[in-house]
C-alpha cells in the first residue's frame, strides 16, 4: 500500500511508538518566538535542564511585539535574547534583522522537503509549502522539542484537496484558502494533514503556496503540505546548490517524498477554482466566507496589509499595482507591515513603498503586532478592519473590533473606497 | 495526578477559541499565576460572566464541539489550571489545545453529543458537580438530586501523560 507524503515523513523520522497510534518523531527544526518560548525557558531553568538538543536546529526570532512596547514585552524579548546568546544559537534574529517568523525562516532557507518542523505558533503549518510536516504546538511540546529534539503526534490522516482549473483575474491563493475553509469548516480538518494538489498548485509561486498552507490551521488542520517540485527547487536553490549537482538532481531527490499514486486518503475534496470570486469573511469564524458581491460596500475604519499570511513581496506588488497613483479614502487609515526586512528592502527598491506612502499608508517595521491585537494597529471598540491576516475571532485585533479577512488585492481596493470593494475593477 | 472534580461551568457553544479563553494582550505575562484574573474574558455568551461566582467556583468545564480552536497558546490551559480547572469535557477539541491540556497533565475529555446533552441537562442545577475518573474512564454528574455515570474513551498515550503529570516529565524519563 502506498504512502502519503506525511506518512513518508513520519516513517523516516520515527523515534518511538509508545502506544498504537502515537508517533514520537525526531525534529529537524524547532522554531521559537518571544511570546510562547520564555515560559519554556523559565521551566527548563527551574528544572535545572537549561539545555538545547542542537543549537543549529533551533531558529529564534523576536517578532510578535517588536520593538518592545512596554516593560513586559521587553522582558519577554530579553529572556529569548539571553537564552539564544547563552546557547550560542546561530540563527537568532533581533531588531534590525527580525521579521514575522513564518515569512522570515523560509526566506533564510531553513525549511526543506521531508523535514519535521514545530514552533509554539499555530501558523507553523505555513512551512508545509516546502513539502515539510510543520505543526504548531504549545509551550510544553516546544520545551521538550528544545530539550530533546522530539515531538509526539497521532498518526497522520490526510485530506487531499485537488485544486483544478485556472485562477481567474483578481482571485489569489488567499481567496482559494478562504473558499477551502468555508467548504471544510473550522474543524473539518482536525487531526488531519491538508495536502494541496493539482494544476493550480503546480502554477503557484512558493509565496502563494505559503499563503495557502498558512491557513490550514483555520480548518483545524495539523499541517498544510504541497509536493516539492521545480518551483520549490528554484526557491531553495541558493541554499542547496552545494548539496546537489544540478536542479534536476535536487528535484529527483525531492520527489522521493511525493505521495504515492496508491496512497490512502481520509477524504478527497475536488475544487474547480475557475469560477471562484474574491472572498471575504464575515462574522467571527474563518469559515464564514462570502464572495465579494455579497459584502462589498461594508464600511471599514482600518486596512491592514501584512502578516505571515500575506505580508510577502508578491502581496505588496499586487496591492501596489492597484494603489499606484491613487489615494486611500479619507475615512480610513491604512497600515502596511512588510513581513521581513528583505521584503521591506525589496519593496523599497522596486518603488512599492513609495506607492503605499503616496496613497496614504503608514508603513511599519516587520512585526506580527496588529494581527493579534498586541501592537501597531489595535482596533478600538466597534471598529472594523479589512485585513490580509488569518483570524477574524471576536476581539482578535482589539476588544470589540471586527475583522474581515481578504486578499491583498481586495484590501487595496477597500483602502481606496473606504468600504469593502471588488479588486477586479482596478486590474 | 491533578484533581478532576467539582462544580461545573457550562459553556453552551461550539468553536470557543483561545482568544476568547485568554486574549492575546495578556500573553505578555511571564508567569502562569499572573493570567488568573483574565479567564474567558472575551467570551460572550448569554448569562455568562467571566468575573462571576460560577466561573470562580468552577473546577470542570463542559462545552460543545471544536473547543480551544485558534492560537497554539498554552496560556489557554494555564489560565484554567491557575483557576483550579483541570478538565474540559467537550464533543471535540482543536488538536493543539487538546495536546496542550494533556501535556500539562490536565484532561480534555471527548464525549459524543448524546452524552454531552445529558451533561448539559445539569446546567440549570445550582449544585451541578462533575467528577472525572481518568483511570476508570468514568464521568459522574451530580445535581438537583440526580446522578448519571458515563464512560469515555481516552487514548493510552493521553492517559499516560495525565498519570505522569505531563509531557516534560514523561519525555524526560524516556527520550
Amino acid at each position: 500500500m502506498g504512502m502519503t507524503i506525511a506518512e513518508k515523513i513520519f516513517t523516516s523520522h520515527l523515534v518511538d511508538e509508545p502506544f498504537a497510534g502515537t508517533r514520537v518523531l525526531k525534529l529537524d527544526v524547532v522554531m521559537c518566538h518571544e511570546i510562547t518560548t520564555p515560559i519554556a525557558i523559565d521551566d527548563l531553568m527551574a528544572r535545572g535542564k537549561d539545555r538545547v538538543f542542537d543549537p543549529g536546529k533551533i531558529k529564534a526570532v523576536i517578532d510578535h511585539v517588536t520593538p518592545s512596547k512596554d516593560s513586559k514585552t521587553a522582558t519577554q524579548a530579553k529572556i529569548l535574547r539571553d537564552w539564544a546568546r547563552r546557547h550560542a544559537i546561530p540563527d537568532f534574529f533581533d531588531i534590525g534583522a527580525n521579521g514575522v517568523c513564518h515569512a522570515l525562516f523560509p526566506e533564510k532557507g531553513y525549511i526543506r522537503p521531508g523535514y519535521t518542523v514545530i514552533m509554539g505558533d499555530s501558523h507553523t503549518c505555513t512551512h508545509g509549502a516546502f513539502g515539510a510536516f510543520a505543526a504548531g504546538v504549545g509551550t510544553t511540546d516546544l520545551e521538550v522539542g528544545i530539550l530533546k529534539g522530539v515531538c509526539a503526534f497521532r498518526e497522520p490522516k490526510t485530506i487531499r484537496i485537488n485544486l483544478n482549473g485556472t485562477l481567474p483575474k483578481g482571485v489569489y491563493a488567499k481567496d482559494v484558502i478562504l473558499h477551502v475553509i468555508g467548504t471544510l469548516t473550522v474543524n473539518g480538518a482536525t487531526d488531519r494533514v491538508m495536502e494541496f494538489r493539482g494544476p493550480v498548485i503546480d502554477a503557484m509561486t512558493m509565496e502563494s503556496r505559503m499563503t495557502l498552507c498558512n491557513m490550514a490551521i483555520e480548518a483545524g488542520g495539523t499541517s498544510g503540505i504541497c509536493m516539492p517540485d521545480g518551483v520549490t527547487v528554484d526557491y531553495l536553490w541558493p541554499f542547496i546548490e552545494k548539496e546537489y549537482a544540478s536542479r534536476e538532481a535536487a528535484l529527483a531527490a525531492f520527489k522521493k517524498w511525493w505521495s504515492d499514486d496508491d496512497a490512502v486518503y481520509d477524504r478527497v475534496v475536488d475544487i474547480d477554482v475557475s469560477a471562484l470570486e474574491p472572498a471575504v469573511t464575515f462574522g467571527y469564524k474563518p469559515d464564514q466566507v462570502k464572495v465579494i458581491g455579497e459584502i462589498a460596500g461594508t464600511p471599514v475604519d482600518q486596512v491592514y496589509l501584512g502578516s505571515c499570511t500575506n505580508g510577502r513581496l508578491e502581496d505588496l506588488r499586487v496591492a501596489a499595482a492597484i494603489l499606484k497613483g491613487k489615494k486611500i479614502a479619507p475615512s480610513v487609515r491604512a497600515i502596511l507591515s512588510p513581513a521581513t526586512p528583505k521584503i521591506y528592502r525589496d519593496a523599497l527598491n522596486e518603488g512599492l513603498i513609495a506607492v503605499f506612502m503616496e496613497a496614504g499608508f503608514c508603513v511599519t517595521n516587520p512585526t506580527c503586532g496588529a494581527c493579534l491585537g498586541m501592537s501597531n494597529g489595535v482596533l478600538a471598540e466597534g471598529e472594523v478592519c479589512a485585513s490580509t491576516t488569518n483570524r477574524n475571532f471576536m476581539g482578535r485585533m482589539g476588544k470589540g473590533g471586527m475583522v474581515h479577512l481578504m486578499s491583498p488585492a481586495t484590501s487595496a481596493a477597500t483602502a481606496i473606497e473606504g468600504k469593502i470593494a471588488d479588486p477586479r475593477k482596478y486590474l | 495526578m491533578k484533581s478532576f472534580a467539582g462544580p461545573a461551568l457550562f459553556l453552551d457553544r461550539s468553536d470557543i477559541n483561545t482568544d476568547e479563553i485568554i486574549p492575546a494582550k495578556y500573553l505578555t505575562e511571564i508567569t502562569k499565576q499572573d493570567l488568573r484574573p483574565y479567564i474567558l474574558e472575551d467570551l460572550k455568551l448569554p448569562g455568562f460572566d467571566p468575573k462571576g461566582e460560577k466561573t470562580s467556583s468552577a473546577r470542570v468545564i463542559v462545552s460543545r464541539a471544536n473547543f480551544g480552536c485558534g492560537s497554539s497558546r498554552e496560556h489557554a490551559p494555564w489560565v484554567f489550571e491557575v483557576n483550579d480547572i483541570n478538565v474540559v469535557i467537550a464533543e471535540s477539541f482543536a488538536r493543539i489545545f487538546r495536546q496542550n491540556m494533556f501535556n500539562c497533565g490536565m484532561a480534555a475529555i471527548e464525549l459524543p453529543k448524546e452524552g454531552l446533552d445529558l451533561l448539559f441537562g445539569y446546567a440549570g442545577c445550582e449544585d451541578a458537580a462533575i467528577a472525572v475518573d481518568i483511570e476508570a474512564q468514568k464521568i459522574t454528574a451530580n445535581g438537583g438530586g440526580k446522578q448519571h455515570v458515563l464512560s469515555f474513551e481516552i487514548s493510552p498515550f493521553d492517559k499516560a501523560l495525565v498519570l505522569a503529570g505531563g509531557w516534560v516529565d514523561y519525555a524526560d524519563s524516556k527520550y
